[in-house]
This record gives structure tokens, C-alpha cells and sequence, in this order.
């Protein structure tokens, strides 16, 4: 090469390289955003898409008479007696009424298939809300099986292959009599978030997993926030800096990495064996989720504190703020924003943790929703494991029904810190 | 050379204000660095006395000490005596809290609270019990506000965040803060260093203003603003006092050549 090409060739040549790398590394990072938000678009339409149904429910249409005969015999208007009465006899009963012509035993039993035993609840419901019924005749939308359920959603086919659907020809010309009628209805499944967990998929709830996960967050949120915080502020802003702080710093990075079962044994082995706590109880769970959730808020709270800078705890010293003063008044008011973050992420972790869980015995199949924290309970998670090892085709939707449910509490939860920190910066 | 003279000139006691604070053998060390040797020095009531000399000579550390601040850093180890109206400040019986509130500090840096220009200056009488009622809580800021030269400015954004001031405003705003608690010293780790002259030189008047009322030490890299502010001067080097004396004195007739050196920019 000549003197003249080459003199100004290397720095041209060095600031194309520059600008080709920048380049190039944008294009990475557009690239690892741009595969994120497919994965996070895909996984949510894909859930959506299997789960949106499970909000709905097929409903069956039928003409109920209260008979005296059946229900109250002796005419007492005894709850007790009302309660115990055989409601699934007034259901049979207007079955048969729609469809006259099933009368051997088992034609009788494939139509009385068709409707779920829920069914009978919701006629004993109605009766002790108000024996006045009794004697009388309604039309009560109860619902249908779940075989029916899938039948009407399309999630089996209508033409029958040998094994592949649960139902009859002679229990889909009903279904579509019924349908053709006006008496059968797909509507918002409102028991879906009251009822407890159930062995029929129509009845199955999320509400029980729901109150257990709203109680198990309260105590998760009520011992790891307090505590995290005290520990935080107190390790990054009062504890002398020695090897005893280094060893402590140590452990609590330590125990943020230890696999989440492992807290979930400790909870069995002390809180259940030794401090004889109740089983499957959201008190445990929450102590459990808690002492995991610990170390993730000591870490974000003391990288929180370190980030509020040094001058203005100098500024305070140096009016003769004491040194409680300076934390409560200037430093903490300026990392609670960090420090909230930080709960958030341990809060969400605990809020779609199973495994440890698991160990503390909240996998139980409890249909009775928890009123309190001592009651056994199942949290969301768990609830979504449960549904997902169920075999039944109902399940399905439930199970991606539930995960939405998950997933919504989850951004409620999100929510709700958002615009707590908004409010704790806007006063600075 | 001079040296049995210098070290008799050092402990010399000053003619004319009585000493509000004095040193005397103070040792600082860091871990196991030694960052002052024997310091002996008295600070005049109601005078300025400029720390000066090269960065890392140890004068911000002595100014940390006179009011403790240091007690902050841990691997920091203070011995001698320093007093305040003859009471030492490093006995185990006074209160740390209640030393700085008698002697306030400005920073290099300003650093107001990130709240309102109010709270900022308000925030210190009320840890202190100082302004029971509103009236006299705002009649503490606006004297406080007012000595620093201030008031004018702010007086219609009392409420408005002391951040959103200019950096010379924030800075006087910190010398308001300082004043609000009532101090009898008050110790400025070079103010002005972070202001641009205008605002420097609105400081260095507010400095001169103060001394009627306050005994002022300043730590300054700027040997014009020394010898512009203040009466004393003591020049450090290397963790030493080298020279202490009249301002005056000090700028036109050094007695040691480290001083000369220094003053006249040969090193530092």
C-alpha cells in the first residue's frame, strides 16, 4: 500500500468497526427483547386460548316441581328433615318429564347422567333459602355433566369413534333436543370462583385455592416484610462491618439459593413435628413461603439502602439527627421504593410456589373453602398441580383456567405495589 | 532551618480572640495509615480560620473532627484533646448529637434533603424540640433562611423541593439548614467548590456576614477565598500543621517554605 492510501485508512476503518459492533449489539439486545415478549405473547394466548372456556359453563334448563311428597312428607318444614330430603329424585323427575319415551333402567340412568350431581345442591339450596317453594314448580338452570359440558364446547366429537367420547348417540340426540328447545345454555360459571376443589370437573372451584392463597400471602407478607426490613436496615446501617457481618451477608445470599423444598422440610420437620402446628394449614404455608421470601427482601432492601446516597445521611449527622433519626426519617423514606420492589419479587415467588408446599401437606384435596389460617387450605399453584395429574377431560380448561386466575392475582399483586411505591415518591 | 522556632510559634496563643474550640496533640489515623500528626490549633470566637493545603494533607479530616463526624467511619482513630469552650468533646459523657448541634457543618457537596426548601431548613429545630408551635417554627426558618441570604429568593416557594434550587441556592440553603439549629460553629468542607464565581462569591459574603454571629471554619482549595474570608489561617501538609497565623501574615510572610511552596502554587 502507498503512504497516501494508507494514512487515513485506519481510523476510517477503526470507526466503521465501532459503528458496526454498536450496531451489532443493539440488534442483540432488539433480538433477546423481541424473543422474550414472543415466548410471554405465546405463552399467554396459548393459556388464554386453553382457559377462557373454563370461565363458562354449560347449563341445562329444567322444569322442577317441589313435590310435598318427596320433600317433606309429614309437612314439618323441619330444616334438618328438608335438608336430608332426596333431591336427586326431583331432578330425576323432571327429566323424565322432557323426555318420556327413556324408561328402561338404563336409558333412565344415561339421561340422569346428563345433568351434573350438583344439580340436586342447587335445589336443596333453593328450598332452605325459602321452604315456601315447596308445592310449587320452576324452571331452574342447573348445571350439566361435564361430558355434556365438552360435548357443547367441542372439545370431543360429535361422531363417534369406538373409546373416544364418554357419551351415548342416544345421550347426544338428547343433548341436542335439549338444545334445540332452548334448554341448554352455556353461561359465566360463577361457582368456578366460589366452590372449593371437587371430583367433577362442573363443580370444581378456584375459590378455596384462592382464599387459601390470599391468607397464606397475608402471612407470608406479615412476618417476611417486618422482619426483612428490620434485618436490612439494621445489617446495612447499624451493625459494625466485621467478619461476624461478612459471615452473616454470606449466608443470607446463601439461603436466597437454596431450592425451595428444602424450606418446605424445615417447615414439616419444626413447625408440623416439633411445634405441632396444624397440617395443610395457610398459617404454615405462609411461615414457610415467608422464611423463603426473607433473604430475597434483606438482599433488595440493603442494595436499596446503599443506594441512597451517603451526603444525605452526612447532612443529617451533621445537624445532630441522631442515628435512628437519619434511617427513619431520610434513608428509609428514600429506599422504601427499592425496598417495596424488592418485597414484590420475594412476594411473587412465594405467590407460585408448590414444592414446598408440597411438604407441609397443601396438596390435600379439600373441597370446604378456608375461613381462617389454622383450617386447611390449598393455595393456587398447587391447586393448578392438582387439576393438571387429573385425568378427566374437564379438567383441562380448568387447569388453564386456573393458571389465569394465578396469573391475574399475580398482576393485581403487582398492581397494588406499583402504586404504593408511587405514592411513597411522589411525597419526595 | 527554623524548626525549634516554628514548633515554639505553633502553640503560641493567639493574641486577641478568645479560643471557641482548641486542639491539642490530636492523632488521627485511618486503620493504620496516620492521617494527622499532632495537631495544635485554636479556633478564635467569632472569626474564620481557613484550613488550607494540598488535597489529601489532612485538613477535611481535622474538620471532621471538630464535630466528630468521624466518628462514622470505622477503621477512624482519634486521640489528643480537642475542646469546645473548654469542655473536651471527645469525653464519653457528651452527647455526639448535642456536639452537632452546637457545631453544624456546610459540605463540599450541597446536599438538601430531598424535601421542601421548608422542611429542609425546618427539619433540624424540630428534631431538637426547637419551635414549638407553627409561628415560631416558621419564624426559625425565615431568620435562618434570611441570614443565608436566602429568604428573598425562596420566599413565594417555601413548598417547592430544595433539589429544584440552583447549586448555589442549595447551597445556601445547607448553610440555612446548618444555622436553623442555633449553632455556635459552624464548619464548611469547601463550600464553594462545586459553584460557579458568582455563586462563590455570594457564599464567601454570606461567610463574611456570618462571622458576626458564628465562629467559622472553612476547608478551602482556593487560596484567594482564604485569604478573602478569613483572619486565621493554617496551612497543612502531609497529615501536619505546618504554619498557623494571621491571614494576613501567613499570605505575605510565611515562616516555613513548604508554606511559601504552596501558597505561592510552586506545589499542591
Amino acid at each position: 500500500m502507498t503512504e497516501a492510501a494508507r494514512k487515513p485508512d485506519p481510523g476510517r476503518a477503526r470507526l466503521r468497526r465501532r459503528y458496526a459492533a454498536e450496531a451489532r449489539f443493539r440488534l442483540y439486545g432488539m433480538l433477546a427483547v423481541g424473543a422474550a415478549l414472543v415466548m410471554l405473547g405465546v405463552l399467554l394466548v396459548k393459556t388464554v386460548a386453553a382457559g377462557h372456556s373454563g370461565f363458562t359453563q354449560t347449563f341445562v334448563a329444567l322444569d322442577v316441581r317441589y313435590d310435598p311428597a318427596v320433600l317433606d312428607p309429614a309437612s314439618a318444614r323441619d330444616p334438618a328433615a328438608l335438608g336430608a330430603a332426596d333431591y336427586d329424585r326431583l331432578v330425576k323427575d323432571a327429566l323424565s318429564d322432557l323426555f318420556p319415551e327413556a324408561t328402561s333402567r338404563s336409558d333412565r340412568r344415561a339421561l340422569n347422567d346428563l345433568v351434573s350431581v350438583g344439580a340436586a345442591y342447587r335445589l336443596r339450596a333453593r328450598i332452605l333459602d325459602d321452604p315456601a317453594r315447596i308445592g310449587t314448580s320452576e324452571r331452574v338452570w342447573v348445571p350439566a355433566a361435564s361430558a355434556v359440558d365438552m360435548l357443547v364446547k367441542g372439545f370431543v366429537p360429535r361422531a363417534r369413534g369406538p373409546g373416544e367420547r364418554a357419551l351415548s348417540d342416544r345421550q347426544v340426540a338428547w343433548i341436542d333436543a335439549l338444545s334445540g328447545a332452548g334448554r341448554l345454555e352455556r353461561r359465566f360459571n360463577a361457582a368456578f370462583f366460589a366452590n372449593g376443589d371437587s371430583r367433577e370437573p362442573e363443580l370444581a372451584g378456584v375459590g378455596g385455592a384462592l382464599a387459601g392463597t390470599f391468607l397464606t400471602m397475608l402471612v407470608t407478607l406479615a412476618l417476611s416484610f417486618p422482619l426483612g426490613l428490620a434485618t436490612a436496615v439494621y445489617l446495612e446501617e447499624f451493625a459494625a462491618k466485621n467478619r461476624m457481618a461478612a459471615l452473616i451477608e454470606v449466608n443470607v445470599n446463601n439461603l436466597a439459593a437454596v431450592p425451595s423444598i428444602v424450606f418446605g422440610l424445615l417447615g414439616l420437620a419444626i413447625l408440623l413435628g416439633y411445634f405441632g402446628l396444624p397440617r395443610s394449614a395457610p398459617l404454615v404455608g405462609g411461615m414457610v413461603l415467608a422464611l423463603m421470601t426473607l433473604p430475597t427482601i434483606i438482599i433488595a432492601g440493603r442494595a436499596a439502602l446503599q443506594a441512597v446516597p451517603p451526603s444525605i445521611r452526612e447532612g443529617a449527622l451533621a445537624i445532630g439527627a441522631s442515628k435512628l433519626q437519619v434511617v427513619a426519617h431520610h434513608v428509609l423514606p428514600l429506599a422504601l421504593p427499592g425496598i417495596l420492589t424488592g418485597a414484590i419479587i420475594g412476594m411473587a415467588r412465594a405467590l407460585g410456589e408448590t414444592a414446598p408446599l408440597l411438604m407441609i401437606g397443601m396438596v390435600a384435596f379439600i373441597v370446604d373453602v378456608p375461613r381462617g389460617l389454622a383450617d386447611p387450605a390449598t393455595v393456587l399453584p398447587v391447586q393448578v398441580f392438582l387439576w393438571a395429574d387429573n385425568p378427566e377431560r374437564g379438567f383441562v380448561e380448568k387447569t388453564s383456567a386456573a393458571i389465569l386466575v394465578l396469573l391475574g392475582f399475580l398482576a393485581v399483586m403487582n398492581a397494588l405495589a406499583v402504586l404504593l411505591r408511587r405514592r411513597f415518591e411522589r411525597r419526595w | 532551618m527554623a524548626a525549634v522556632e516554628r514548633s515554639e510559634e505553633r502553640t503560641a496563643p493567639r493574641p486577641g480572640a478568645r479560643a471557641k474550640m482548641s486542639a491539642r496533640g490530636v492523632d488521627v489515623f485511618y486503620g493504620d495509615k496516620q492521617a494527622l500528626k499532632g495537631i495544635d490549633l485554636d479556633v478564635g470566637e467569632h472569626e474564620v480560620t481557613a484550613l488550607i493545603g494540598p488535597s489529601g494533607c489532612g485538613k477535611s479530616t481535622f474538620l471532621r473532627c471538630l464535630n466528630r463526624m468521624n466518628d462514622v467511619i470505622e477503621t477512624c482513630r482519634v486521640s489528643g484533646a480537642i475542646s469546645l469552650d473548654g469542655q473536651d468533646i471527645y469525653d464519653r459523657e457528651l452527647d455526639v448529637v448535642l456536639l452537632r448541634a452546637r457545631v453544624g457543618m456546610v459540605f463540599q457537596k450541597p446536599n438538601p434533603f430531598p424535601k421542601s426548601i421548608y422542611d429542609n431548613v425546618a427539619y433540624g429545630p424540630r428534631i431538637h424540640g426547637l419551635g414549638a408551635s407553627r409561628a415560631e417554627l416558621d419564624e426559625i426558618v425565615a431568620t435562618s433562611l434570611e441570614r443565608a441570604g436566602l429568604l428573598a429568593e425562596v420566599a413565594d416557594r417555601l413548598q417547592a423541593p430544595g433539589t429544584s434550587l440552583s447549586g448555589g441556592q442549595q447551597q445556601r440553603l445547607c448553610i440555612a439548614r446548618a444555622i436553623a439549629v442555633g449553632p455556635e460553629v459552624i464548619l464548611m468542607d469547601e463550600p464553594c467548590s462545586a459553584l460557579d464565581p458568582i455563586a462563590t462569591a455570594r457564599v464567601e459574603e454570606l461567610i463574611d456576614e456570618l462571622r458576626e454571629n458564628f465562629t467559622i471554619v472553612i476547608v478551602t482549595h482556593n487560596m484567594q477565598q482564604a485569604a478573602r474570608v478569613s483572619q486565621r489561617t493554617a496551612f497543612f501538609h502531609l497529615g501536619e500543621l505546618v504554619e498557623q497565623g494571621d491571614t494576613e501574615t501567613i499570605f505575605t510572610s510565611p515562616r516555613d517554605e513548604r508554606t511559601q511552596g504552596y501558597i505561592t502554587g510552586r506545589f499542591g
